[in-house]
Order: structure tokens, then C-alpha cells, then sequence
């Protein structure tokens, strides 16, 4: 009995300490962000696009625009993709090709960042310089890439959500006459429903947060995007690029980008987690 | 296809009952781990600094000083050079705080931190390249500045094929791009916010050699015969012309530190000064600050 007191004791320690972790990163990123938006004021630091850190002005208008254009561009390439893919697998797809889909598809959240960035660069970047115009670099290429990263992530939690609806609803609609596809369509799909938002939104937390492959093929400009095919620096871009040389004020500033991106990573997965909860 | 699930009822779950050794050892490992993680500390410590030098600084001197370093302890099997990243700011924080026997450092002291010792120990030319195919071979320091403040943003400016001029540049903080805005850019005027920002100087050298309208600023140790490095005020940016003090654009490589007594950091400085160090760097590409 004593070995078991022990045991739990350590268990609880071990826990304790990863959920310590957690809430010491956080308290750090506010603690060394907060005085910087403190004293440049937050209006000045969220709606001014004006970034020269090292010369005093820390407007982060630009990059918190950029970030929700690639996010979204990156959903509306990677969610009917994905979806399409879902759908088949669950519901469509012969047991011998999700026997070699699935793997593929595991296999894809398996690779590392930086490789899909590589491909960007020495695949999608050049073939939108040389026929789209403009320095190839940009908000598009930034956006397929991390569309197709998300697929992993929004396919295989929409899958879990498209096998959990009971085979009783596609029985019951098949008996009423409906074919295979109004099935899915009208029974699975909305028995799902939540379980395919969390999926958009883990992937849309997925996208936010990606930074290697975001900063070898956006382009890391300072400009607010007028076109798909401006240059883009998105928030963690920004902090990945500018941490390994920032002292002082500026660090303080890179900081408070976090603060903004946790803030923001943060809402979706209080949102994701609500959906699902309600069902 | 699949099996049907046949939940087996005979047999029966049978719990062991106290927990075994080898949940036990798991648990053990898991303690020792975290007391290490928590033991351990970051960084080349005090301790280390005894038996050998660190370095730390300026991303643009580090490929060079772990090429020396290298090559040093080669030589001095029992001294151990560190060298680290973290850019110039930090590097000279470092010495100052004695967190780092030496600094490494690509920009000039600022007049707060003249208290440490400066060691220059090489020239490093900063060259404007543009792609192979681009005809241009030489700009003005005044039109440089116009083109990366973006007041000439087209090619047909230089009587070239009409497009815009695709701007590369460093990010904040980089010591080539400090260099840069330094000796190029006038106190108000800033690098136009549509340029690139790439976090190397090679990601710089590889945009340009892949976009005919690019253009970049790099470290002229690292221009390679893909891309086009252009003369400035009519000037080539070759060795001769950075010795003989000709070409404009040429920023020091600083070593600082907070004191140099007699011991293995001293000898290690004494070895980049001498001849065999000083060639090292020059087959590096950068110039030697000895004649």
C-alpha cells in the first residue's frame, strides 16, 4: 500500500511539473511583453503598420493582417481538399485503398516543416514568379504551402467525427430510398458537423502557428497585402526572424507579438473545445 | 473484410495486484530526468571558461571564428574554443557581463560600451549583387539609397527592360543590415517596407540568383559566381579596393572583450592576428587588417 501512495505521489509531482511548464511559458511571454505595449501603447501597437523596432516604432497592424490572409487562404485550399478526402475515406473508399490511403496520409504530418518549406521554395515559388508576376515570394505560395500541411490535421480529426455517426442514421436513410451520396450529404455530414469545425479550427490553429515554412516562402515583407501576391511576414514569422539579433526594446516587442498570437491561438482553441462540448 | 469484435468474456481481467519493478524503475527514470532538466544549466558556463574560450556575437563573424577556432584547436588539443550565435548586440552584452571571454561583433562600439577592448580583426566588404542576367554594372551610393527607400522602384529607371525592382534585405537587427542602413541609408531614411526580408545572407544570395530583378546586399565573402556583385561609385568590389580603402561599403569584424590577461583567451586572440590567422580569414574571403 505504501508503494502505491508513492506511486500516485510521483505520478501527481510528474504532472504537476508539465502543467508547471505550461503556465511558466506563459506567465514569461507576458511578463517580458507586457511592459512594451504598456508604454507604446496597445492602439499604437495592434493598429499601426509602422514596424522599425530598432528605430522606435512597433506597429504590428501588418503582420497580424497577413497572418489571418494566409490562414484563410491556406483554409480555403486545405478544407474541401480535405473534407473531399475525409468523406471518402470514411464513407466511400474500398477497405484496400484506406488501408494505403491512411498511412500516406499519417505519413504526411510526419514531415518535417522545413522540408515543405524547401519545396516551396525551389517548387512554387519560381512557377508563381514566372507565370503569376510578381517576386514569387508571397501571401500565395505562403498559403498552398500550409494548406496542404494542414490536411493531416483536418482530414484525420474529420474522419474520427464521420465514423462516430452511428451506421443506424446511413441505414435509416438508405431504407427511405436515398442514395449514397444525399446520405452523406444530408444525414452523415450534419451529424458531424461539430466534429468537422474543431477539425477547420485545429487546422486553422495548425496554420497560424506554422512558422519554418511561412518564412522560407512568404516573404517576410513589412507591407499590408494588396494582392495574393505581395510578400508577406506573418506574427511568428516576425518573431522568428527578428528574436536571434533583438536586445532590449525590441526583444520586449517580439514578446508582445507572442502575447497577440497566444491571445489569438488561444480564442480558437477555447472555440474548438466549446463545439465540441455542446454536442 | 474486418473481424467482427468478439468481446472475450472468459477470459478473465487480472490485476497484478502491487505495482511491479518496472513501473517502478519508469517512475525512477522520470524523477532523474526532470532533476536533471533542472540541474542542468545553459550556455558555456564559468566553469568551462577556465579550460577554454567561448565566443559569442554577430552571426555575420561566426562562420569565420569557427573556422579559426577549428583550425586552433587542431593545433592546441588541450583548449577548447566555443563559438555561438546570437548576434552582435548580444555578443557584446556577453563580454561585458563576462558571460563570454570575447565578444564577436560586425557593427562599430556605440560610445556606451568604449570601456571594452576592440580587436579588429578583419575588413568585411558588403556587396550589392543582382542577378547574372541583369546588364547593370555599376550604382551610386545615392541611388542605392533611392532604390531601397523605394523612390526608384522600376528597372526602366537604369534604361533597363521595364519591371519593378524586386528589393531583398536583411532583418532588423542583422549586423550586415545595420552595416548597411549604416553607410548606405541616411538617419530618415528607412529600407521600404515592400522589400524582402530574408534571415540569412545566403537565403539573400539564392533569391537573387534566382529572380533576374532582384536585388541584395551580402557579406562579400559569400558572393559566389551566381549572382553579380556591381561596382559602387565606379568602384569593383574586389580585396585591393577594400584594402586601399577605395570602395565604400567595408565594416569591421570586431573581437571585445571585458580584459585580456595572459591565458588561453589571450593566445587565441594573438593567434587570429597573426599571419597564419589573418590568412585563414583571407581565404574566407574577407581582408585582413594587417598590411
Amino acid at each position: 500500500m505504501k508503494k502505491e501512495l508513492f506511486i500516485e505521489r510521483v505520478l501527481l509531482f510528474l504532472a504537476l511539473s508539465s502543467i508547471g511548464a505550461l503556465v511558466t511559458i506563459t506567465v514569461f511571454i507576458f511578463w517580458e511583453g507586457i511592459p512594451l505595449i504598456a508604454s507604446a501603447g496597445l492602439k499604437n501597437f495592434l493598429l499601426s503598420s509602422h514596424w522599425a523596432p530598432t528605430r522606435g516604432h512597433f506597429g504590428i497592424l501588418a503582420m497580424i493582417i497577413s497572418s489571418v490572409f494566409v490562414t484563410l487562404g491556406a483554409l480555403i485550399l486545405g478544407v474541401p481538399l480535405g473534407l473531399a478526402c475525409a468523406i471518402t475515406l470514411a464513407e466511400f473508399a474500398p477497405e484496400r485503398v484506406k488501408i494505403l490511403l491512411k498511412p500516406t496520409l499519417e505519413l504526411l504530418a510526419g514531415i518535417p516543416s522545413v522540408v515543405y518549406g524547401f519545396l516551396g521554395v525551389v517548387w512554387l515559388v519560381p512557377l508563381i514568379r514566372d507565370y503569376l508576376g510578381g517576386p514569387g515570394l508571397s501571401l500565395l505560395a505562403g498559403s498552398v504551402i500550409l494548406g496542404i500541411m494542414i490536411l493531416p490535421t483536418v482530414i484525420s480529426i474529420s474522419i474520427d467525427a464521420l465514423s462516430a455517426v452511428p451506421d443506424l442514421y446511413r441505414d435509416g436513410s438508405i431504407a427511405l430510398g436515398a442514395t449514397n451520396w444525399q446520405t452523406v450529404h444530408r444525414v452523415v455530414l450534419p451529424a458531424a458537423s461539430s466534429g468537422i469545425i474543431t477539425a477547420i479550427i485545429l487546422g486553422m490553429g495548425r496554420a497560424i502557428g506554422e512558422t519554418m515554412a511561412v518564412i522560407m516562402v512568404a516573404g517576410n515583407a513589412l507591407k499590408i497585402p494588396t494582392s495574393v501576391l505581395d510578400p508577406v511576414r506573418t506574427l511568428t514569422a516576425n518573431i522568428a526572424l527578428e528574436l536571434g539579433y533583438a536586445s532590449g526594446r525590441h526583444r520586449e516587442a517580439l514578446f508582445a507579438t507572442g502575447i497577440v498570437l497566444f491571445v489569438i491561438i488561444m480564442i480558437l482553441n477555447l472555440t474548438a473545445s466549446a463545439i465540441t462540448r455542446r454536442r | 473484410m474486418s473481424k467482427p469484435f468478439t468481446p472475450r468474456l472468459t477470459e478473465p481481467f487480472v490485476f497484478t495486484g502491487s505495482p511491479g519493478r518496472r513501473t517502478l524503475a519508469f517512475l525512477g527514470a522520470c524523477l532523474l530526468l526532470w532533476g536533471c532538466l533542472a540541474l542542468s544549466s545553459v550556455g558555456c558556463g564559468k566553469k568551462e571558461a577556465h579550460s577554454g574560450v567561448c565566443i559569442a556575437g554577430s552571426t555575420s563573424v561566426q562562420p569565420f571564428a569557427e573556422k579559426l577556432a577549428e583550425f586552433y584547436m587542431h593545433q592546441h588539443p588541450e583548449v577548447r574554443v566555443d563559438v555561438q550565435g546570437g548576434g552582435s548586440s548580444a555578443g557584446i552584452f556577453a563580454a561585458e557581463q563576462g558571460a563570454a571571454d570575447l565578444g564577436a561583433s560586425s557593427r562599430e562600439l556605440a560610445p556606451s560600451e568604449k570601456n571594452l577592448i576592440e580587436i579588429p580583426i578583419a575588413y568585411d566588404g558588403i556587396a550589392i549583387i543582382v542577378n547574372k542576367q541583369n546588364p547593370l554594372n555599376n550604382l551610386t551610393v545615392n541611388q542605392i539609397r533611392q532604390i531601397f527607400q523605394g523612390d526608384i522602384d522600376n528597372w526602366s529607371q537604369f534604361n533597363l527592360k521595364p519591371h519593378p525592382i524586386h528589393l531583398i534585405t536583411r532583418e532588423e537587427g542583422s549586423g550586415t543590415r545595420n552595416a548597411f542602413e549604416e553607410m548606405v541609408m541616411s538617419k530618415n531614411a528607412e529600407i521600404s517596407p515592400i522589400a524582402l526580408v530574408q534571415d540569412s545572407n545566403g537565403s539573400v544570395r539564392e533569391i537573387v540568383a534566382d529572380d533576374p530583378y532582384a536585388i541584395g546586399y551580402i557579406s562579400m565573402g559569400l558572393v559566389d559566381s551566381r549572382v553579380k556583385a556591381v561596382s559602387v561609385d565606379g568602384v569593383a568590389p574586389t580585396r585591393e579596393n577594400i584594402k586601399n580603402h577605395e570602395y565604400k561599403l567595408v565594416r569591421r569584424f570586431l573581437l571585445v572583450a571585458r580584459e585580456l590577461r595572459p591565458g588561453p583567451c589571450r593566445d587565441f586572440v594573438n593567434f587570429v592576428l597573426s599571419a597564419k590567422g589573418q590568412s585563414l580569414l583571407e581565404s574566407e574571403g574577407l581582408v585582413g587588417v594587417e598590411d
